[in-house]
């Protein structure tokens, strides 16, 4: 079967023909290479680090991805995307999996035709000033100037929040995090929005972080996670199991250092069968029987990405809060490998 | 009619001649040239739509009357986040057209100065203008954008500098205007009662001043004397409105901006973003212009000059009298093709987070809904014909100023 693929907005003008066929599990194979979108650079998310190399915690996710596709957390190409195309680029095929701290809504998810496959990250929108503004909460911060980064859900949660609490503010609308951070610095505007883990990640990147805080409100629900475009259900099953193989391998006790140890036969059978020693759950995705030790190797289980790229011993310090395993108390839960 | 006569009738028209006769070739190629076009075309089509059925989507513009959800700060006309997607495209439309005509504007006056300068006598004008001219037409737009809007929030104070007892920074003219790294604030007049009359005056002062100036003229052709019609003029315009404005009371106050919370409140606000774009428009357009109007008046040949001074027509009158209205025939052309570029240009808008057209109804609305095919289209009709308009209105200003052929 052979179909032309809509290339976002240059569709307008002339549409690209692209090769896709039955699946983009084919597809991936046979570039031998997973096309992840990530963002044009967010400290502990997605950044390439002094030597070119992508990483963080959504990047984390993509090479798990990878590892378990083509047997390699490497065998990735890393499309950086500004939150504005990211939508388009998935849509048109340009990427096989968007991993960009996107937040799942109802209308990206029904109206946009895209698939999302869980969460990673529960976060919610939060405001960074200046220590010296003498601000203590958002509600004290009527008529003030608020960057934010056009095209996410912050922007309209935003209008609302200050709509509903009858106050007025002047939005500076901005296309990268790079960006606001400069008119944030330059005193452009007063404070910058956008989900609290970015923020405490530009919090620490800055020279003094300590000239500058979060206020306590959170104004939203941000889950955050990777998607996929609709329409392929196999390709969706898989970029959902490899997400839940890291949270379930953070659960089992599964990481990056005992995984192969484990793979030869544990007395679990669910470790047995997610891992491929026992059952044939790798088959039903299309997958080889190693897929999940390969996910794992890539980048180490779930509560290893977080703390190796943005935990509380990483430059970002963040805490796991709710995102600790729902063991812990927290929301972070897979559905059993059975 | 005889065997011979059918004969020449069937000559006079051979399928191959579509071919082989130079007279109907052209015709055979341009219409098949015209078929493979329309075939692209429909192939165009119906592939986006196939494409956008197999992604579920389907055309439609219902998603212009559901609300924006999102605030625009610089906005023309009443507007807020309850406000539909279409008139966040308004206010997208009118924020274009104001930075294009304030970009026009300037660009013309610093391209025209620039472009005579370039040709003074004077050395280090003239390299001084070709500096300019070089450097700004050799780099591209954005990056002037991004740097004067760098330049803008990097080196002047912020708001909250002006506030409080050691206050480092202070407005200026009289503490009416603050320049500060979020724009400036300037006052706005207050119009009471009795405004209507002072705005009258104003008007009819205007009218005086064109009854005047044709009056003028008329007296310059039968006695041969010119008036001091500048400064006539200037009196003209500003006393009966003065007089009028003192007579009623003085009824248009100011609004002085002030510092208030995070802000200076009250009185007008030129964003930092509408500065950046605009100054880096005009001074990126006025060097394309500028060379414009150095080869217009190039184009005029040196006897035309030398005509001039020899009957007594001082330097700057030779340049207002007899070169620059010649020069303008050979410099509209040009002109328009750089407002047309300005007026394009200023999609560029969204770097520095000024919300024109694409900014909003090519941004955010597309963005927030998903919408890109229907977005994308209206887009590019609203910068067409906006490109029309100032095409249709240029080109008549041409029509008016060509040559009258006698």
């Amino acid at each position: 079967m052979k179909k032309t693929v809509l290339f976002g907005a240059i569709a307008a003008v002339g549409l690209t023909a692209g090769m896709a066929s039955a699946g983009t599990l084919d597809d991936v194979k046979a570039k031998g290479e997973l096309a992840c979108g990530v963002s044009t650079g967010s400290p502990g998310f997605s950044f390439p680090d002094a030597d070119g190399r992508w990483q963080g915690f959504d990047v984390g996710y993509c090479r798990a991805l990878a590892g378990a596709v083509l047997g390699s957390g490497d065998a990735i190409k890393f499309v950086p995307l500004s939150s504005k195309t990211r939508f388009a680029a998935l849509g048109s095929g340009e990427i096989d999996v968007l991993s960009r701290n996107t937040t799942w809504t109802f209308s990206r998810d029904v109206d946009l035709k895209q698939t999302f496959v869980g969460v990673d990250y529960y976060d919610g929108q939060g405001f960074m000033v200046k220590t010296d503004l003498g601000v203590e909460s958002v509600l004290d911060m009527d008529g003030a100037t608020i960057c934010i980064q056009t095209g996410t859900t912050t922007e309209l949660n935003l209008a609302d929040y200050f709509r509903t609490n009858g106050m007025t503010y002047e939005p500076v609308p901005i296309e990268g995090n790079a960006e606001a951070q400069q008119q944030y610095l330059a005193g452009a505007c007063d404070s910058y929005t956008t989900d609290r883990s970015a923020l405490a990640g530009t919090r620490m990147s800055f020279e003094n972080p300590d000239d500058h805080m979060l206020l306590p409100e959170i104004i939203s629900k941000e889950p955050l996670g990777p998607l996929v475009r609709h329409g392929d259900d196999n390709w969706a099953d898989i970029a959902r199991w490899t997400l839940n193989a890291l949270i379930t391998a953070e659960e089992l006790g599964i990481t990056q250092a005992n995984v192969l140890e484990m793979a030869k036969g544990t007395d679990n059978p669910e470790i047995n069968r997610m891992l491929g020693s026992e059952g044939s759950l790798a088959a039903m995705l299309g997958l080889e029987s190693d897929w999940a030790v390969n996910a794992i190797l890539a980048g180490g289980n779930y509560g290893e990405i977080f703390s190796n790229n943005i935990g509380e011993n990483s430059p970002i310090g963040l805490s796991r809060g709710v995102n600790a395993l729902w063991t812990d108390g927290g929301l972070i839960y897979s559905p059993p490998f059975r | 009619m005889s065997m011979a006569d059918q004969a020449a009738e069937k000559k006079a028209f051979r399928l191959s001649m579509l071919i082989y006769d130079t007279r109907y070739r052209s015709i055979t190629i341009q219409v098949i040239a015209l078929i493979a076009l329309a075939l692209v075309g429909a192939w165009l089509v119906s592939n986006t739509l196939s494409n956008l059925e197999a992604l579920d989507k389907e055309l439609g513009f219902g998603f212009l009357s559901e609300p924006s959800s999102y605030d625009i700060n610089q906005r023309l006309i009443e507007y807020d986040s309850r406000s539909s997607h279409g008139r966040a495209a308004l206010v997208g439309i009118l924020n274009t057209l104001l930075v294009a005509f304030m970009g026009c504007v300037l660009a013309t006056i610093i391209g025209v100065t620039a472009g005579v300068a370039r040709l003074s006598k004077n050395w280090i004008i003239a390299r001084l203008m070709t500096v300019y001219v070089e450097m700004f037409r050799n780099v591209p737009i954005l990056l002037w954008i991004v740097l004067v809007m760098a330049v803008v929030i990097e080196t002047l104070p912020v708001p909250r500098s002006f506030k409080g007892e050691n206050a480092t920074s202070s407005m200026i003219l009289g503490d009416s205007v603050a320049i500060t790294n979020r724009g400036i604030y300037f006052p706005k007049p207050i119009y009471l009662e009795g405004s209507m009359i002072v705005f009258a005056a104003f008007i009819l002062s205007l009218v005086g001043i064109w009854v005047f100036g044709r009056w003028a003229k008329k007296r310059q052709a039968r006695t041969g004397d010119i008036l001091p019609t500048g400064w006539i003029k200037l009196a003209i315009f500003v006393v009966p409105t003065l007089l009028v404005f003192f007579i009623m009371g003085r009824p248009i106050t100011l609004e002085y901006p002030v510092f208030k919370g995070f802000n200076f409140q009250g009185g007008y606000q030129m964003r930092n973003s509408l500065i950046a774009l605009w100054l880096a428009l005009s001074f990126y357009t006025g060097a394309f212009i500028a060379e414009a109007v150095r080869a217009g008046i190039q184009a005029i040949s040196k006897g035309q000059s030398e005509a001039a001074a020899a009957l007594g027509l001082r330097p700057k009158r030779i340049m207002n009298l007899v070169i620059l209205p010649q020069a303008l025939r050979v410099i509209i052309p040009p002109l328009i093709s750089q407002y047309l570029n300005l007026t394009k240009n200023s999609s560029l808008a969204i770097v520095v987070g000024y919300m024109d057209i694409t900014a909003t109804l090519g941004g955010i609305t597309l963005n927030q809904t998903g919408r890109e095919m229907e977005s994308l289209l209206l887009l590019m009709a609203m910068y067409l014909s906006i490109s029309i308009t100032v095409s249709i209105a240029m080109n008549w200003y041409n029509e008016s100023i060509k040559m009258r052929e006698r």
